[in-house]
């Protein structure tokens, strides 16, 4: 045989040998389990939580949820409460001018701020027709509303559903008695609900109004229920018509900001203005829904007793 | 044809004798390397649930003794709403926070440095802080802007011995110096500071006021002292990897994680023992410290190995 053609041999047995080292070291490579990427950690799972409490709770105090919103909002707002504190209620129902595979609620009104009463009145009819018995307390909030589920069940625990009671961030003017704030969100008892229904039914209730809030206040005093305290066992509000940061910095004494002028209660700025059991936030964009889940939910100082301990305050308030 | 078969059978063998010295050399390569990455990347964890529950009792009821903090505040006139924000809110779990100035405001308490070049103030700070520490081990460098929640702080730290060198927070890196990002808060144990202060004498490696024509950020300067007495940084992460140490908002996070991760912003966002935050507002800051310190749902118990007691003279947590 020719040198050449021998030393072509010898070259191509070179070439096959790296060549099937590289195929073999590859092969084990992607075989092997690896542990590179994330190293060995745990599996990810939220911080072991004692929920038994809570899930009792949500046993004992079925909440319905009624989300006012529209067919616009849906993509906006209302996903992020859907992915947030829509999945803590009993029932949470979206209600909209359409139904959707959202899924939404279509109720027989049109959009608009002039239907809002509209879509208030409609809302409690449907949920008094299919869910009377499905839950105990039925609340009602806009699409840029952020509720603490939890907090409004502790809350309710001490009341009883078969009272004409109802809940929110009490506003005074244009009803005697003063009627809840729409935004912050109100809370009727099950003997509310079938009084307003009743109202409406037997025309003691009429739409005498375009602004929900006060014209369900309206109702609530013609049929004889009765406006709640919501604020905590230390006086601290728990519905709030407007964001955290309205409240909580720390003001010099001053004469009532326009947000505050409708209250009902003598209102604190700074620090005492809210319950660390705070229920609601209002005007939250989608942004702040997921920053005050956050902050509710998941981020805390690690050991730390906190200040207020609710159950320590036992005392004879007749109120939430 | 034996002749050539036996040519090719010789190219193999070779080829494979080649393959076997080549992938010998790599493991042994990289093996030194990976040592080498270990030594400057270093990330930090806390314990686990499990390795805190094998304590002894004894040593539980010693540990938040003996983990405690002194924050460093270093703070200038101009950042006065930043700075009675600092003082009014997070500062105050600090088992001794003291405010570092640059000159003195009529407003609010603090340690008059008399001095503008921040390096320079930096290094007056830390020397002043390390004098006064009394039993306190461990340094916290921060300014208003930031927002520290020093529970978890002193949880991250809760198993490190103070009298090793540590210098932690988020990590990064300029060409090859690994540093400690200022914005987001430095961490610095009782023997980084003192070998710290003993290198500032080293006008050639550490100097006071650099002799170049732009000046180098105090975060850089910092951990090339640091690094000159065998002090590297580390970046302070959760058990899942998540950086404990923020130099963005808690918004701009969780914007992000909409952008990124809209299925599940929140879980993929943040840690749940984050430790700083920072570029908030004042009245964003004081949302934060009510989110952090006192809103949360009823019936939430999380049954740790260690209980912080809140501060006394304080409303707002």
């Amino acid at each position: 045989m020719s040198s050449f053609k021998q030393h072509i041999l010898f070259l191509c047995g070179v070439a096959v040998s790296i060549l099937l080292s590289i195929m073999y070291s590859w092969v084990l490579r992607t075989l092997t389990p690896s542990f590179a990427l994330n190293g060995n950690k745990p599996a990810v799972k939220h911080t072991a939580v004692s929920r038994r409490t809570a899930l009792e709770f949500s046993q004992k105090v079925r909440v319905l949820c009624w989300v006012m919103t529209q067919p616009k909002h849906l993509k906006s707002r209302t996903q992020h409460i859907r992915a947030t504190w829509g999945k803590r209620c009993n029932i949470v129902l979206y209600m909209s001018s359409e139904a959707s595979d959202f899924p939404t609620v279509g109720l027989n009104v049109s959009e608009g701020r002039s239907q809002l009463y509209w879509k208030t009145i409609r809302a409690f009819q449907h949920i008094h027709t299919h869910h009377l018995d499905h839950a105990d307390w039925f609340l009602k909030a806009d699409d840029d509303t952020f509720v603490v589920l939890e907090n409004l069940r502790y809350g309710l625990s001490k009341h009883n559903t078969e009272e004409p009671l109802y809940f929110g961030r009490r506003y005074t003017p244009f009803i005697a008695q003063g009627y809840m704030s729409g935004g912050a969100g109100y809370v009727l008892s099950k003997e509310a609900l079938r009084r307003f229904v009743k109202g409406f039914a037997d025309g003691l209730c009429t739409h005498n109004t375009e602004t929900e809030d006060v014209g369900l206040g309206k109702c609530m005093e013609t049929m004889k229920v009765q406006m709640g305290d919501s604020r905590d066992v230390l006086g601290r509000q728990t519905f709030h018509p407007y964001p955290p940061d309205y409240y909580l910095p720390r003001q010099t004494r001053r004469p009532r900001p326009w947000y505050l002028l409708y209250e009902h209660y003598q209102p604190v700025e700074g620090p005492g203005c809210c319950s660390d059991l705070a229920i609601s936030f209002h005007y939250i964009d989608a942004v702040q829904m997921h920053t005050l889940e956050y902050y509710t939910y998941h981020l805390r100082p690690y050991g730390y007793k906190h200040r207020f301990q609710p159950d320590e305050h036992l005392n004879n308030r007749t109120n939430i | 044809m034996m002749s050539e078969g036996s040519s090719f059978m010789k190219g193999m063998i070779l080829g494979g004798i080649f393959c076997l010295v080549i992938s010998f050399f790599e493991t042994f390569n990289s093996g030194t390397h990976s040592e080498g990455h270990k030594h400057l990347h270093h990330h930090l964890k806390p314990l686990s649930k499990d390795e805190l529950q094998k304590l002894s009792e004894s040593q539980m009821s010693d540990l938040p003794l003996q983990v405690r903090v002194y924050c460093l505040i270093m703070v200038t006139p101009k950042l006065l709403v930043h700075w009675a924000t600092a003082n009014d809110t997070w500062s105050k779990h600090c088992d001794k926070s003291v405010f570092y100035t640059s000159e003195s405001s009529k407003a609010l308490e603090a340690v008059d440095l008399q001095e503008q070049d921040e390096w320079a103030r930096l290094r007056k700070a830390i020397k002043h802080a390390y004098e006064n520490a009394g039993d306190l081990r461990w340094f916290f460098v921060a300014r208003p802007t930031t927002f520290a929640i020093i529970e978890n702080l002193k949880y991250l730290v809760l198993d490190k011995d103070p009298s090793q060198p540590f210098y932690i927070g988020h990590t990064e890196k300029s060409g090859e110096l690994d540093y400690v990002e200022y914005d987001s808060g430095i961490v610095l144990s009782y023997e980084s500071m003192r070998r710290l202060i003993e290198m500032f004498k080293d006008e050639d490696r550490c100097p006071e006021r650099g002799h170049a024509l732009w000046k180098t950020p105090e975060e850089k300067q910092l951990a090339t002292c640091l690094q000159y007495s065998g002090v590297f940084a580390e970046n302070g992460e959760d058990a899942q990897g998540k950086g404990l140490f923020n130099k963005k908002s808690v918004s701009s996070l969780i914007s992000d994680s909409m952008g990124q991760n809209p299925a599940d912003v929140v879980e993929a966002c943040c840690p749940d023992m984050a430790i700083t935050f920072a570029g908030m507002s004042p009245s964003q800051m004081q949302v934060l410290m009510y989110g952090v310190y006192r809103l949360r749902p009823y019936g939430h118990d999380f049954h740790d190995s260690l209980t912080f007691l809140p501060p006394k003279n304080s409303d707002n947590d």
